[in-house]
This record gives C-alpha cells, sequence and structure tokens, in this order.
C-alpha cells in the first residue's frame, strides 16, 4: 500500500497537532509535525507532502480573532508554496483553529475557485462562551473527505465557531455544494437533550469545501473521536454489548476522516 | 476611524473597529446591564475595539493594519459619522505595565507583515469601547463601568457621546509605562531599634520620600537574624539583599509554620505527619513501590507504565484572585502548569485540575479593605465568574484539557475564596541514556532565562500571599496572564530542547521571580553569579531589587552548558521565544548579584536558604462549648430530597464542565459530566499516552464544614473520599497518590495550630493505613481578611480551615472504567458500606439549619475506618476488573440521597428502593438517606450478574436497596415499606440545575 505524507503545522499555540497526527497515522499514512517556521525558513518544503493539516488550537491566542494572526503569517511567508500545493493533486485539512485560518487565507471556499479572499467568516458562539460539547453532524457534500459517511457525532470546542456568510455567498455555497456539513438533531443531541446548533451558525454549517473537495475545513474535531471510547455515552454502549456478549467497536467516527483522505492516496 | 496626531515626535494612530452585523458580545453586555438593574434605562449598545499604535507610520502602512484587521465580512473601521448616536462611551483599556496580549499580537503581527520593528519607546495598545444609549446618568454608566472592568487593572472612562465629537484624540491615552527615576540600590541601616526592625519587616523598607515598598512579612526574630548576619560581615545590607531575603524566608516559599517543630513535634508537621508518612509506604510497597520522585522537585511523580512516569502538582492562588479573579486564576493555572514544565528535565502537561471555594453569589454584604471605604472588595458573584474565566483563559488557551474539578461554597470564603490549580505532567523516564526526572545544574552553565520579560508587575507576590489581605496589600501583586508566551516555550523545551539534551536543570520563575528560581538551581551547582542589567525589561529604568523579586509571569530559569547554548539559543530564536544568558552557575557557595558590574548583592548560599529563625510552635486543644437543640424533624421527604440535590454544593456546574476544554489532546475517557442526563462526577478518566489504553484518573476529597467540629476526622474523610472516588471508577487501589494543600487562617493562633495539627496527623495515619504516599504538596496558612463592614466598623473574615487532598490513580485498562449513570431498568441497585448517624458539618445539617432560624446542633463528624475500608475497596476493584459493575456513585457530600439522585438524572431512568436493607446504625431515615458516612459506593448492576456480585461480596456491609425502573418516578420506601419521597426525574434535574441557570 502507498502511504500518503502527512504535514501537520505547529507553533504560535497550535495545540492539536499530535492528535492530528495520530489519526493520520491510524488511518496508516507517514505524519509528521514541523513548525511553521521550519518551513519559511525553508528547512522543510510543503512540496515534499501530499497532505497538509492545519490543527486546531488557540494560534496567537485569538488575540485579533481567531486565526487572524497564523493566516497573515502564512500569507506573509508561504503563500507561493501553499498555492502551488493546493493546484497539484494534493489534500489539505483544517480542523477548528485550523479552519479559521484557511478561511482567513481565502483557502475556502474560494467560490470561484480563486484562492485568497476571504469570504466566509467565524465568529464568536451566539452565546459568547468558548463551547465544549458533542454535536450531530450531516454529510451534505460528497467531498473525498467524507466517502462513504452520511452521518457522525464529533465534539467541538471553540469560541469562535458561529458560520457566517453573506447571503449571496451563502446561495453560492448551497447550489455549488460546498457545504460539507451542518449540525442536526442526530443521537447525541437527542439522548442528551442538547440544542443542535451549538454556536448560532448560519444555516448550520459546520464545514465546507473548495471546488475540487479536496481542501477541507471543518469546526468540530474529528481527530478527539478517533476511537469509540471517547464517546461521551460509550459506556451505555459497553454496558449493552457486554450483555450481547457483542465487543465494543473499535473505532470512533472521526477516525473515518483520515481513512478517507489516507484511500484517496492508496487506492 | 483613523486618527495620527503627533506626541512627541512619534506619530499615534488609532483604529477603532465594530461590528457591523448583530454582534454577541453586545447583547449578552446589554444583558449584564439590564441585571445591574438598569433594564428601563437601556435602549441601544455596542461595542467597538480599538487598536492604538505608537509608530509613525504612513497612510499606505496604516491602510495595510485596517485591511489585516478588520474582516471585509463582518467589520469596518469607523468614522464618527458612521456609528449611530449614542449618549455615552465606555472605554476600558489596561492600566500601565498590565499584559495586554491583544496588543502583543497587533505589534507582532505587524512586524511580519510590514517587516518592520518596534524601537524603544513604540508601542501598541488594546482598549474596549461600549456605546450606551438610554435614558443614563453619569453614575449610572460609572457603575456599569465598574461592573465590567476592576479599577485594579484597567483604566475606565465614562464620557458622553459628544465629547466624541468634539475632542479629536480621546482614545489616544496610551497606558505607557515611564519610569523616571534613575535605577539605584540602596543600603538599609540595620543598626536601629527593634521597633523600626518590626517596621521594615511589616512594612517594608523606606524610600527616600518615607513611602514604604510593601511587606516583607519578616518578623523581628527574622529581622534580628539579618541583622547579625551582616554586623559579622561588617556592613549593612542593600535593599535588593533584604527583599531577597525576604523571598526565600517567606511562609509561601519555605513553609514556615509546616516545617517548624510543634508541641511535641520536634522535627515539624511536613516531616512528621506528611513525608514520613510516603517513606514508611514506600518501604512497605517495597518492589511495588511506584513513586518516583517525592516531594523535591516542582511536581510529585510518580510511575505510569514501564516507559513513563505521571507528574502532579496543586497550587493555591487565593489572594491575587480575590483582589483581580481573572488575573489571579490564569496566572495560577499557567503558573502550575510550569510547575509540570519544570519537573525534571520537562514533563508535558497532560491534564488541570480545579477547585473553587467562594462565598455563595447570593451574599450581598459589602466589605471594604479600607476604613474610609474607597477599597471594596468585590462581590462573591464576580469573583466566581472573573475566576471560572482566567481558568477557562489559562487552560483553553494552552491547549491543556481541564477535566477534573469543584465548587464548594460557605459564606467564610467572602474576604479571600480559595483557588485551587493543578497541573498533571507526562514524561518518559528516558531519552537515550538519560533521566529525564532529574537534574543538576553545574558550575559554568550559564544560568539562562526563557519566555516573558520583566516588569514591575507581581513585585511582593511571595510575601503579599503570606498574610492576610488588607488595606497595605500591594495591587501590583496582581497579573494578567499571557498563556500563548509560554505554549511556545513549552513546546519548545518539551517537544525539542528536552530530547536534543541541551539542558541541565530548569524550573519555574514563580512566587519571588528570578530570587527564588536561580538560588533554588543555584543549591544544585553550589553557587550563581547574576549580572542583573542582562536581564530583557518590559521597560527601562527598572531597579536591580524590582529585577531580582519581580514575579512577571511566562518565565522559567534554565542551566545550559556553554557548548550547547548555540544550538539552544537557536532553537529559542526559530520558536519565537526569547532566550538570555543572565549568569553562570558556580561553586563558590555564594549567591552573587551585580549591576553593570557592581556587586548588589553577596549572600552565603547557606545563609540564604538555612540562616531563618527557628521556632517552635505551641498549640492549644479547644472544646467548642455551644448549647445544643434536638435535631428537628421533618415531614416532608420528598421536598427535602428534591432540595438537597440542588443546593450550592450539591448542584451541577456544567457551565464550568462545558467551557472548560476536556477533550483536548484527544484523551478524554470518564468526562465530567456523565450520562444522558449530564451529570457532574467527582472522578473523570483520560489517556495520556494516545498509543497505550492505560488511564490515569484524577479526583479529590475535601470537607471545610467538618473542621470546626473535629479537624482530626476532616482530613480522615478528605483521604479517604479522594481515593475511593477514583476507585469507583476503577483505580487499582495499589497505585494511587495524594497530593496535600492546606488552606489554614490564622495561623498565629494556638487554636487554629491545634486544628492543623490534628489535622496533619490524620494525614499521616490514613495515607499509611491506605498505603496511598504523598507525593507533593503546598500549604497556604493567612486566609483571613482584615477590613471593614459597611458601617466602617473592624471585621474579620476567616476562612473555615480547609483540607484538599487531590487523588491520582492509575487505571490499568481503560475499558473497564465504570460510569455514575444508571444503563438500564432492571439494574440492581445496592450500597456497599455501612451507613451511620454520622451528620455532623453535613450539607443535611446545614440545610435544617437553613430551614429552622440557624438552631445549633451537632451530630458526630464521620469516622473513618481505614483497614475495613480498604478490604472492600479490594474487593470492589476485583468486581470491576470482572465487569460485575455497570454504573457506581462515590458517596459523598449530601449522601445515599444525592448519590441516588445523580445515578438516576445521569441515566434518566427512575429507581425504586427501600431504605429496609440499609446497612448501618442510623435512627431515622433522613438521616440514613443523607448521613455523609465514608466508605461507600452506590453501585448499579446487571441482573444477571446478581449471583456473581453477592458472591464477590460476601462477608462485607452491603445492602440491596431496589432497582432501575423504566418510568420517569424516583420512589423511596421506609424500613416499614411505606412511601418516604416520591418525585420525578424532571424535578429533580430542575433542583439540580437550578442554582447556575444563568451562568
Amino acid at each position: 500500500m502507498n502511504k500518503p505524507r502527512v504535514i501537520v503545522l505547529s507553533g504560535y499555540g497550535l495545540n492539536c497537532e499530535e492528535e492530528a497526527r495520530f489519526g493520520f497515522e491510524l488511518a496508516g499514512a507517514v505524519s509528521e509535525i514541523v513548525h511553521i517556521n521550519d518551513i519559511i525558513s525553508k528547512q522543510k518544503k510543503l512540496s515534499s507532502y501530499q497532505i497538509l493539516v492545519v490543527p486546531g488550537g488557540f494560534s496567537f491566542g485569538d488575540d485579533l480573532g481567531s486565526g487572524l494572526a497564523f493566516a497573515s503569517r502564512m500569507r506573509n511567508h508561504l503563500w507561493e508554496e501553499i498555492l502551488s500545493f493546493v493546484r497539484r493533486d494534493k489534500l489539505v485539512l483544517g480542523i477548528c483553529n485550523g479552519f479559521q485560518i484557511l478561511a482567513n487565507l481565502g483557502l475556502l471556499p474560494a467560490l470561484d475557485g480563486r484562492f485568497g479572499k476571504r469570504e466566509i467568516a467565524l465568529l464568536l458562539n451566539k452565546n459568547a462562551r468558548y463551547t465544549v460539547r458533542w454535536v450531530d453532524l450531516k454529510v451534505t457534500n460528497d467531498s473525498l473527505w467524507l466517502r462513504g459517511i452520511t452521518t457522525l457525532s464529533l465534539p467541538i470546542a471553540h469560541g469562535e465557531g458561529k458560520f457566517f456568510a453573506s447571503r449571496e455567498v451563502l446561495k453560492k455555497l448551497e447550489k455549488k455544494k460546498r457545504i460539507a456539513l451542518r449540525y442536526f438533531r442526530g443521537t447525541i443531541c437527542t439522548a442528551i437533550d442538547l440544542s443542535d446548533n451549538p454556536n448560532g451558525s448560519v444555516e448550520n454549517i459546520a464545514a465546507v469545501t473548495d471546488p475540487t473537495g479536496k481542501i477541507f475545513g471543518l469546526m468540530p474535531h474529528p481527530d478527539r473521536a478517533l476511537y469509540s471510547f471517547q464517546h461521551p455515552l460509550w459506556h451505555r454502549q459497553k454496558e449493552e454489548l457486554l450483555r450481547r456478549k457483542v465487543k465494543l467497536p473499535k473505532f470512533g467516527d472521526g477516525y473515518f476522516i483520515f481513512q478517507n483522505a489516507v484511500k484517496y492516496f492508496s487506492s | 476611524m483613523i486618527k495620527a496626531p503627533k506626541r512627541g515626535n512619534v506619530l499615534i494612530t488609532s483604529i477603532e473597529v465594530v461590528p457591523n452585523i448583530a454582534d454577541p458580545r453586545a447583547e449578552i453586555r446589554k444583558r449584564h446591564i439590564e441585571n445591574l438593574g438598569l433594564a428601563q434605562k437601556i435602549s441601544s449598545l455596542a461595542i467597538s475595539d480599538i487598536y492604538t499604535i505608537e509608530k509613525s507610520l504612513d497612510r499606505k502602512a496604516i491602510d495595510q493594519i485596517v485591511s489585516l484587521l478588520v474582516n471585509p465580512i463582518t467589520q469596518k473601521a469607523t468614522g464618527k459619522a458612521t456609528l449611530p448616536q449614542f449618549d455615552w462611551i465606555i472605554e476600558i483599556g489596561f492600566l500601565a505595565g498590565v499584559t495586554d496580549n491583544v496588543a502583543h499580537t497587533l505589534k507582532e503581527t505587524i512586524e511580519d507583515q510590514l517587516k518592520i520593528r518596534f524601537k524603544d519607546g513604540e508601542g501598541t495598545y488594546s482598549s474596549q469601547r461600549t456605546y450606551l444609549k438610554g435614558d443614563l446618568k453619569r453614575n449610572d454608566c460609572e457603575s456599569i463601568a465598574y461592573s465590567l472592568g476592576n479599577p485594579l487593572i484597567q483604566s475606565l472612562h465614562v464620557y458622553p457621546y459628544t465629547d466624541i465629537l468634539n475632542k479629536s484624540s480621546f482614545f489616544l491615552r496610551i497606558p505607557k509605562v515611564l519610569i523616571r527615576t534613575v535605577p539605584s540600590v540602596s543600603v538599609v541601616n540595620l543598626d536601629v531599634s527593634d521597633g523600626e526592625l518590626t517596621n521594615i519587616g511589616s512594612l517594608g523598607i523606606a524610600e527616600k520620600d518615607e513611602v514604604r515598598r510593601g511587606p516583607l512579612a519578616l518578623d523581628l526574630s527574622s529581622m534580628r537574624k539579618i541583622k547579625k548576619y551582616f554586623k559579622k560581615l561588617g556592613r549593612n545590607p542593600t535593599d535588593i539583599e533584604i527583599e531577597s531575603l525576604a523571598q526565600t524566608w517567606s511562609e509561601h516559599c519555605k513553609h514556615i509554620i509546616f516545617s517548624s517543630e510543634i508541641d511535641e513535634v520536634k522535627e515539624g508537621l511536613y516531616k512528621t505527619y506528611i513525608k514520613h508518612a510516603t517513606e514508611l509506604v514506600r518501604k512497605k510497597k517495597g518492589k511495588k513501590d511506584f513513586c518516583v520522585s517525592v516531594f523535591s522537585d516542582n511536581s510529585g511523580a510518580i510511575r505510569f507504565d514501564k516507559n513513563h512516569l505521571l507528574t502532579h502538582k496543586v497550587e493555591t492562588h487565593n489572594s491575587p484572585s480575590a483582589l483581580d479573579p481573572f488575573g489571579g486564576a490564569i496566572t495560577g493555572i499557567v503558573g502550575v502548569n510550569r510547575d509540570a514544565i519544570g519537573f525534571g528535565l520537562g514533563a508535558k502537561p497532560v491534564a488541570n485540575t480545579y477547585g473553587f471555594c467562594f462565598a455563595p453569589p447570593t451574599v450581598k454584604r459589602q466589605i471594604y479593605r479600607d476604613k474610609g471605604k474607597k477599597h471594596p472588595m468585590l462581590p462573591p458573584q464576580r469573583i466566581l465568574e472573573g475566576v471560572v474565566s482566567g481558568v477557562n483563559g489559562g487552560g483553553n488557551t494552552s491547549g491543556i484539557p481541564t477535566p477534573s474539578g469543584f465548587l464548594y461554597f460557605d459564606e467564610d470564603f467572602q474576604g479571600k475564596p480559595l483557588v485551587f490549580v493543578g497541573t498533571v505532567g507526562f514524561l518518559p523516564f528516558k531519552s537515550g541514556k538519560k533521566k529525564l526526572y532529574e537534574k543538576r545544574a553545574r558550575s559554568g552553565d550559564y544560568i539562562v532565562m526563557i519566555g516573558g520579560r520583566v516588569g514591575i508587575d507581581g513585585i511582593h507576590g511571595a510575601t503579599f500571599s503570606s498574610v492576610p489581605i488588607d488595606s497595605n496589600s500591594p495591587v501590583s501583586a496582581v497579573q494578567i496572564g499571557d498563556p500563548i508566551t509560554q505554549k511556545k516555550f513549552s513546546d519548545a523545551i518539551v517537544k525539542e530542547a528536552r530530547d536534543l539534551n541541551l539542558y541541565n536543570s530548569i524550573t519555574d520563575n514563580g512566587a519571588g521571580g528570578l530570587s527564588c528560581s536561580v538560588a533554588e538551581m543555584a543549591k544544585e551547582s553550589g553557587g550563581c553569579l547574576v549580572e542583573l542589567e542582562k536581564v530583557p525589561l518590559k521597560y527601562p529604568n527598572l531597579s536591580p531589587w524590582q529585577i531580582w523579586i519581580s514575579e512577571s509571569q511566562e518565565r522559567m530559569t534554565l542551566a545550559v552548558p556553554p557548548g550547547k547554548w548555540r544550538k539552544f539559543s537557536q532553537l529559542c530564536k526559530s520558536r519565537g521565544v526569547e532566550a538570555t544568558i543572565i549568569g553562570k552557575f558556580t561553586r563558590f557557595r555564594k549567591c552573587h548579584v551585580s549591576y553593570k558590574g557592581k556587586t548588589v548583592m553577596d549572600i552565603d548560599l547557606q545563609f540564604l536558604h538555612d540562616g531563618f529563625p527557628r521556632k517552635h510552635l505551641v498549640t492549644k486543644k479547644f472544646n467548642r462549648v455551644s448549647l445544643q437543640s434536638s435535631v428537628p424533624k421533618i415531614t416532608d421527604y420528598t421536598s427535602a430530597f428534591v432540595d438537597m440535590v440542588g443546593r450550592w454544593n450539591t448542584s451541577s456546574f456544567e457551565f464550568i464542565s462545558s467551557q472548560f476544554d476536556h477533550e483536548v489532546q484527544s484523551t478524554s475517557v470518564l468526562k465530567p459530566l456523565q450520562g444522558v442526563g449530564r451529570v457532574n462526577s467527582e472522578a473523570t478518566v483520560f489517556r495520556p499516552d494516545l498509543t497505550s489504553f492505560r488511564g490515569v484518573t484524577l479526583s479529590y476529597g475535601l470537607y471545610p464544614s467538618y473542621s470546626e467540629l473535629d479537624s482530626y476526622r476532616m482530613a480522615a474523610c478528605c483521604l479517604d473520599s479522594a481515593i475511593r472516588n477514583v476507585i469507583a471508577v476503577g483505580a487499582d487501589p495499589e497505585t494511587i497518590a495524594l497530593l496535600d494543600n492546606f488552606c489554614w487562617c490564622s495561623s498565629n493562633e494556638r487554636e487554629r495550630l491545634y486544628q492543623l495539627k490534628e489535622a496533619a496527623r490524620a494525614c499521616f495515619d490514613y495515607a499509611v493505613s491506605f498505603q496511598t504516599p504523598f507525593i507533593s504538596g503546598k500549604d497556604s496558612m493567612f486566609n483571613d481578611f482584615v477590613g471593614f463592614d459597611t458601617n466602617g466598623n473592624k471585621i474579620k473574615i476567616s476562612i473555615p480551615p480547609t483540607l484538599l487532598i487531590s487523588s491520582v490513580g492509575i487505571v490499568s485498562d481503560i475499558s473497564k472504567t465504570v460510569s455514575l449513570d444508571a444503563k438500564f431498568p432492571g439494574d440492581l441497585i445496592y450500597i456497599l458500606g455501612s451507613t451511620n448517624d454520622e451528620l455532623g458539618g453535613s450539607e443535611y445539617f446545614t440545610y435544617l439549619k437553613e430551614n429552622h432560624h440557624n438552631a445549633i446542633f451537632h451530630s458526630s463528624v464521620p469516622q473513618v475506618r481505614a483497614k475495613e475500608f480498604r478490604r472492600l475497596y479490594k474487593a470492589y476493584f476485583h468486581a470491576i476488573e470482572n465487569n460485575l459493575i455497570a454504573s457506581a456513585v462515590s458517596v459523598t457530600r449530601g449522601g445515599l440521597g444525592v448519590s441516588l439522585s445523580k445515578l438516576s438524572m445521569a441515566g434518566k431512568h427512575g429507581a425504586d428502593i427501600s431504605l429496609e436493607k440499609l446497612p448501618g446504625k442510623w435512627s431515622r431515615d433522613d438521616f440514613g438517606l443523607f448521613s455523609e458516612s465514608q466508605g461507600r459506593i452506590l453501585v448499579a448492576i446487571d441482573p444477571n450478574k446478581r449471583k456473581q456480585f453477592e458472591k464477590q461480596f460476601k462477608g462485607f456491609e452491603i445492602g440491596f436497596l431496589g432497582k432501575v425502573t423504566s418510568d420517569d418516578i424516583v420512589r423511596i420506601r421506609n424500613r416499614q415499606g411505606k412511601d418516604l419521597v416520591v418525585t420525578s426525574l424532571s424535578q429533580l434535574l430542575n433542583s439540580y440545575r437550578k442554582k447556575f441557570a444563568n451562568y
């Protein structure tokens, strides 16, 4: 099997690089954490990798708005390299803060296929507070990242995750099928009785892709749902299965997103 | 809006950014103001952010910055005419010298984007405006401003909207630190009377203008020791020498009360009762000893598996949190993270813990620090909200999960809240051949400071926290944290430099700043030589003593061998971390400090560390004499049952659990909120190594309400609960370690010392009996407030003596862990352990007293029978290993009643139980329900496993209580089979979630 090479960015307060790297390793990729300054100083090259991951975290403390300062650093130093990366047959994943960074960079949603224009924003949550909980998501486009998945449950943890775009942009997103995931009332929301939309996102949007579906940004964390025992109700599931003498499945919903990316290169 | 008037020769630009779509911040702020009782008066509100840049920039540069700051989709930069007409503006910025993280990032980003540098004297600043419209008077706006900001750290300005039209330079009030005095070192004459020595010790060194510098917390006997030492040297000390001794000898750093001889206990409480307990346990465990490093480093450490060890440390940040709750809490949590990073050669922080003791938010009594009532203490609700957002800011921003914690309320925490924060660290035993849990600075190593720069913030923090809060409390001790600066060096150290073997030792710059960290590491090599002018400063003109003792946050000190400096410094530079050589470690037995070539401090290391006077403390036993009435009877058990789960001390605190990230690092196994009913659990489980299925469980025990009745039993209950809570979820009873945090009051009073001694004695007895070693601890001895009430009368508020026992246990297979929710209808409910008439200090008695005009009645504080309990816990662990337990609730505050509610609410299943088989000696139904007898676990099991379960617990005191039901009714029958309690899940959940519904 051909193992794709993954680069996971770190530095300046990004903090989910280890679990993102682990997710790809678990799914069969070769994955490496690289500090952004090591790319800027040309010790590492984006072009040596097939998948670029901007993981979650608190880059620059969200100080000027989430993802803004890190995006500015990427644009100042790496813009050409990034453009040549995304123009090839390569994948980009932005999780949470990484999604905010990709949105600020204008890599997402790149409505007309042109990169670099800010078209969407991730704003302060409706409750104006950092919020940690699990959500249910419905898959609403055919991005390769989501192949074979129709619904899934993942955790969120963010202060600025409210998806926003102008009416015009929303229409285009809808029409061009760029909305990848929407919050909905599924198994978890029903069981633990929480609202479907955790942050006030317009039209329940949780994730979008670029025109090719290869650049994928989402607020929820698939990297925190790799195993079934990360699910908030897994003890109940375990007990139920134990009584039926069935083993708990190994992987959680998030794992399959990483697996899809690996499959894309290995099949 | 952009303005560029001149200030001196430097142009100042302010950029105001307002949202052009609905702003949730504004909506929430409006609601906040309406809650202040101004609902009728306010019609609209808007919030803007202001970025001020003090640097000459051309138009193009300013445009570039504007387009960087303004998100065109949602925001705009305003001119004065673009905002609708408002009546008032409240502008809140930081006071000069207070950490401004937004400004810091702005500066860094401008430098990167525009490829320019800010020079000395240039800078960036952030502030925020609230625009108000409505029928508001100036004093309304001032009280709003006070409710939004804290004058100890922020500047609060209120002005009419028209001012913005008339005056062009309103928000250009730059909070810049300008120290006009020239840095100097003074000699302190100690050839003075005892009276003056006492003054110097308690109020501080007098400046030329007679103003005192602030508390040194040195008593007369310490001052005399210092006088004698310098007399022998034939000179008077410098100010920096006295300040340095005050830091090193402070109660905060030396724990004098815990280390002094007390009554017949020659070696003091710490050595005799805490350290010795650990020694005995380790000896008894022999080859099964799992301690790796105890009491000697920044954290304590135990073995996690063959290749890794686990560190834990719990700190308090009480005094700073009382004055500035947000700043106190964020610096507390980020500070204790450095106790992990500073363990051995650097452990990675993998979990935070918290515990907050406050006065109930409903307490409205206003108290002041001064007789003139100019300095009010913040109301309890502000302190609660500030502390919660401080830990939120520190933990979340640093990317460290914060799963485990608690809230506890008592009116006597109004003067000084307790803010406990802890950090668990994870590190391999070895990197190559090098042991990572040991360290030693060597003579010749560079002394290297990394992280933030030094300012006058945080001066006298260590000495301040060693005395009660009063009008002399230095407000400069209050600070704000900068988690990203720390995150950058934390990553550089624990993820890179450590494994490249680039340094020999590392420690935290916490209390006492460089004076403590450098002097502490100097013990390893045998001395130090520091050149203070090399220390990077936030602004010029700090005097040497200030540089030396400043507690400016987010700094660590390392010992870097000269041959590795180049590589180390390059690594730091490439990670955006400032690292500076500030001296050398030596072997000359001296702490030698110079400033611009001149010696300013030259003290024997031995005297610095061990010269403090030894004390002999004496305690006095006392009996609380009180008239006692009999315990009132209740008739409505259902109401009591429902009320008991909605008390301040038993309520859901989901609003905290759902804003402290416990999923980051992808390690959570058993979360803080459990079951479909989202019930707060006492213990959580996480998995520090992503490739392993071994887990760590964390919990705590804390019973301040027992202290005044029997502090020995209080401590015993803390240990038992802390241990049992982690066992209940699946910890192996043989691999549990403990941490002690004593927060006492008035520790100069003999009766308080008696209580302290009793509590410490219990720590020894039970740690040994349970075979649970202490690995780390910390104490805080003067949690008193001395101030004034609204009538100007002097008042003293002391906290109830409080012991926090934190527990950390290893779970060998996380798939065996058990959550607290009832799983399926038909499951059988049992109680393990016996229930007795033990309600002294219980939550139920407090409840009864509140409902019976504060009548006084007592009962005994629960007794811990360690031998018997330990046997039960071992049997329970076998049951867990054999998958016999479906649900488990460790019975703590509120007794069986609250535990049963939690089991039912979490599973959203009803229950039908009877007290008929409730084992133990209990005389009344309500006592049986709410007794806080220790050693009990409430469990539910699969009915098919009944035989196996009962066999496992044969010979133990356990009782079959009833069943989980498929309806939503919780029903409890008394011994005669009559209904005592009949209530519904929705009633219980309403009560459980009511207290913090609006948080």
